[in-house]
């Protein structure tokens, strides 16, 4: 029988998994103690993108003419373009002296040229404590309708190896963006909920494989099975990380600023959620024992 | 798995064509039924202003605490309950009784029939609830109660929302309540929503009351006029309030070509504001608006036709603005922005374009993919594709659903995604055509049955995903959601049905063993 592929994936399963537990590791210290960069989504705050046509004004002209207003911790970069500028800053609240109207009067004032608002977001403390809570929840929600539908479908060894896989790619990403300082807001959300589901989806392929290849060798162990199923499914594997990533990297390079972090989350995310469909979920069965005996004694049940 | 009857062939192309048909109704003017469907932009590709307001009840629960004080002071008596040190603190009454007559209290104001503590039969809880410390009783508003009094602020203030904005002239305010205490404004097309929101940030009651230092028994307050900057008393004995006006615009005074509010008032106003004028001529009547005195005009006539005028330094813009907000009415408790987004249409014109860029390249990115890596097959493969596309477009539109720039990534990543299910398929059969299988109809169909399990499972992952992100997320996120699900959906349809039957169609002509893909 000729075969496609045929790579010792499981030789290689006990490196990769000192490997997935060092940066696993190493993102929850980096949440923990370094803590993410939370966008005003989360965080409150006030967000300003703006466009001035002059070529004058610097960097320094915008962020001294937001200076001295007193709205606390204020962020200046330019965004995008030449000439686009993209402001935050901590004010969550304003009242009849400083609003959003009385900051554009003072900006115009100051820079002496025409400024073309082109958008402006505030969340105040109790919706943004709400959004993140709401994101959280939405996120845990999402584990654990995956782990109830994997153990419904499969048996709970694989459940608790694909949500064990989906944690892991998760963390990492999020470490990532605490690393690099990324800003988590909303669309980041959309992401990793997205990415739960793509990982979740390549995991099911190699476990139904898996699943399959058991009770059809039932005689072999299951490092051959898991081998022999990883690398029956490894083109489709790779073939669709390769569309995807197509897809994403389209998006990161031309879908413009706002969509630049949200694609970069999934991008990250469908690299680790494919090598943890191969090196994290397949290993936890057999860590936790799964074997031909096991699926036939539990179906049976 | 490969032989198709002719009514399913039909019925499969026909409900594609169907589905499809409705991309071409965001190109078309006409306004028949069928075609005048359109996907929606969000607010952040066609510009628009998001508002989050808040209702603050407080005031509101500060009137319902203060209004049970008398009544339950006579059910005390009533009830032969003795109490002493009654008094009102931050929303809580307190005063204290003989520990023994606890019971006596108990049993009036836990009586589901009692005019006090009322029983709110669809929370299933009392408006009020009471706590005991010794002998000390502590009333103050339930959890259902404070919900049930920010319900029906938050009810109120809609319709009062709605009437401001119309009359601003916005066109097509979205306006919906969210939760118990607030409601959701979506302005597409609003560049500056600074006057909407000055519009809304005010209460606007109105109250015409008596400048008198005489003490009455409503008491009297203290208040600095606006315009000359004078110290006044005003009794608190309210003659008129702004419910009792039936329209107001704004005029230039004859006199002194002065901005000034001319206002028209109902029967039952005209009759009061009669007689308050024709008792009170030579005194001053002050004119209160959100506890600030705009003016405090001197009485000459009676005026008994039911309309005055309301002078106070305006500008005119001014007084249109407060004209308009006499004319749709008080809301019955301040509101406040706690969320706001703000796209500009220039903004949200580079996001269409830079999401419709990125789509068309991603597409083709991955369609030349296909055909390089599966040639004929990566033919059918983008024909499915395309027709997905068609059909994820055809629903949006059917279900006038509104797409977002994450709904358009969310299209994006249905393309790079979707190949995923004839992936699967094809790697199967070449699986299958390796074994010793004695002709491609064999192979093809196991290839097909064994992928089908698969390709449902790890498309209902993501669609739960998906769902979840739909309920939670907020407005542009939602957007996504809705994409990536319908995708799931179109994509499942096109694999499984289209793939398979243009599939059918070439192996049914090349029956021979040999490797197809």
């Amino acid at each position: 029988m000729k075969k496609e592929y045929n790579y010792n994936f499981t030789k290689k399963f006990k490196l990769a998994n000192l490997i997935s537990i060092f940066f696993v590791l190493t993102s929850l210290i980096l949440i923990i103690f370094k803590g993410l960069n939370f966008g005003i989504d989360f965080k409150g705050g006030t967000l300003i993108e703006l466009r001035v046509e002059s070529n004058n004004i610097k960097i320094n002209d915008i962020r001294s003419a937001f200076s001295n207003m007193d709205l606390g911790d204020l962020n200046v970069k330019e965004f995008g373009k030449k000439g686009d500028y993209l402001i935050k800053f901590e004010k969550k609240e304003f009242n009849k002296v400083v609003n959003i109207k009385s900051i554009k009067e003072i900006v115009v004032n100051k820079l002496g040229v025409d400024v073309n608002f082109r958008r402006i977001e505030n969340v105040g403390p109790k919706v943004s404590a709400e959004l993140l809570n709401s994101g959280l929840i939405a996120i845990c929600l999402a584990l654990g309708a995956m782990l109830f539908y994997i153990w419904i479908r499969f048996e709970w060894q694989f459940s608790l190896g694909s949500i064990l896989a989906i944690f892991h790619d998760v963390l990492i990403t999020i470490g990532i963006f605490s690393i690099l300082s990324l800003e988590v807001n909303l669309s980041i959300v959309a992401a990793v909920l997205t990415i739960v589901g793509y990982s979740m989806n390549d995991t099911v392929v190699i476990y139904d494989r898996i699943r399959e290849n058991l009770s059809k060798y039932s005689s072999s162990t299951i490092d051959d099975v898991s081998n022999t199923s990883i690398n029956e499914t490894l083109s489709r594997t790779i073939i669709t990380s390769v569309t995807t990533l197509l897809a994403l990297g389209s998006i990161y390079v031309l879908g413009g600023q706002i969509l630049k972090g949200f694609s970069l989350a999934m991008i990250i995310g469908v690299i680790i959620g494919t090598y943890s469909s191969i090196f994290v979920a397949s290993p936890i069965l057999k860590y936790l024992r799964v074997s031909y005996k096991s699926i036939a004694k539990e179906e049976k049940n | 798995m490969l032989n198709f009857s002719k009514i399913k062939i039909v019925l499969i192309y026909l409900s594609f064509l169907a589905v499809s048909f409705f991309c071409f109704s965001n190109i078309s003017d006409s306004n028949n039924f069928f075609l005048k469907k359109k996907i929606n932009l969000g607010l952040d590709l066609q510009g628009g202003s998001y508002l989050l307001l808040e209702v603050d009840s407080t005031p509101l629960q500060k009137r319902q605490i203060q209004s049970k004080v008398i009544p339950l002071k006579k059910k005390l008596i009533e009830n032969n309950i003795n109490y002493k040190n009654f008094k009102i603190k931050e929303n809580v009454i307190l005063f204290e009784i003989n520990t023994n007559d606890k019971e006596k209290f108990e049993k009036f104001f836990k009586d589901k029939n009692n005019d006090i503590n009322i029983y709110l039969s669809q929370y299933r809880s009392f408006e009020l609830d009471y706590v005991f410390e010794k002998n000390l009783v502590k009333i103050f508003l339930s959890k259902n109660g404070i919900i049930k009094i920010n319900t029906s602020a938050v009810d109120q203030s809609i319709e009062i929302v709605r009437k401001r904005i119309d009359e601003t002239g916005t066109k097509e305010p979205s306006i919906i309540k969210r939760g118990s205490n607030r409601i959701l404004v979506e302005l597409p097309g609003i560049k500056d929503p600074e006057r909407i929101k000055e519009l809304l940030g005010k209460t606007a009651q109105l109250s015409f009351r008596m400048v008198t230092d005489d003490k009455t028994e409503f008491g009297n307050e203290t208040f600095i006029l606006k315009d000359t900057k004078e110290k006044i008393s005003v009794s608190k004995r309210i003659i008129l309030t702004g419910d009792n006006l039936i329209d107001a615009n704004p005029k230039y005074d004859n006199i002194n070509q002065e901005p000034i509010v001319a206002f028209t008032l109902n029967r039952l106003g005209s009759q009061r504001f009669g007689q308050a004028t024709s008792k009170n001529i030579g005194k001053r009547l002050a004119i209160i608006l959100d506890n600030e005195a705009i003016s405090a005009p001197v009485i000459r006539d009676a005026i008994t036709g039911g309309q005055g005028t309301i002078s106070g330094n305006f500008t005119f813009q001014s007084a249109t603005d407060l004209s308009l907000l006499l004319r749709s009415g008080a809301l019955p408790a301040p509101l406040s922005v706690v969320e706001e987004r703000t796209v500009g249409p220039d903004l949200g014109q580079d996001s269409i374009d830079a999401g419709v860029f990125s789509l068309i390249i991603g597409f083709f990115l991955v369609i030349i993919f296909m055909i390089i890596k599966y040639r004929l097959f990566g033919l059918i493969a983008n024909i499915s594709l395309i027709s997905n596309l068609l059909m994820l477009i055809g629903f949006l539109t059917l279900l006038e659903a509104t797409l977002t720039l994450p709904g358009i990534a969310g299209i994006i990543l249905t393309v790079g995604m979707a190949v995923d299910a004839n992936v699967l398929i094809f790697e199967r059969i070449k699986e299958e055509l390796r074994k010793n299988i004695s002709n491609n109809i064999q192979a093809f169909d196991l290839g097909f049955k064994r992928s089908v399990v698969t390709i449902l499972d790890a498309n209902i992952t993501t669609l739960i995903a998906s769902i979840i992100l739909f309920i939670f997320g907020s407005g542009p996120v939602k957007g996504f959601a809705v994409t990536l699900s319908i995708g799931l959906i179109t994509t499942l349809f096109s694999a499984y049905f289209i793939s398979r039957h243009l599939t059918s169609i070439i192996v049914l002509r090349n029956r021979e063993k040999k490797l197809l893909i």
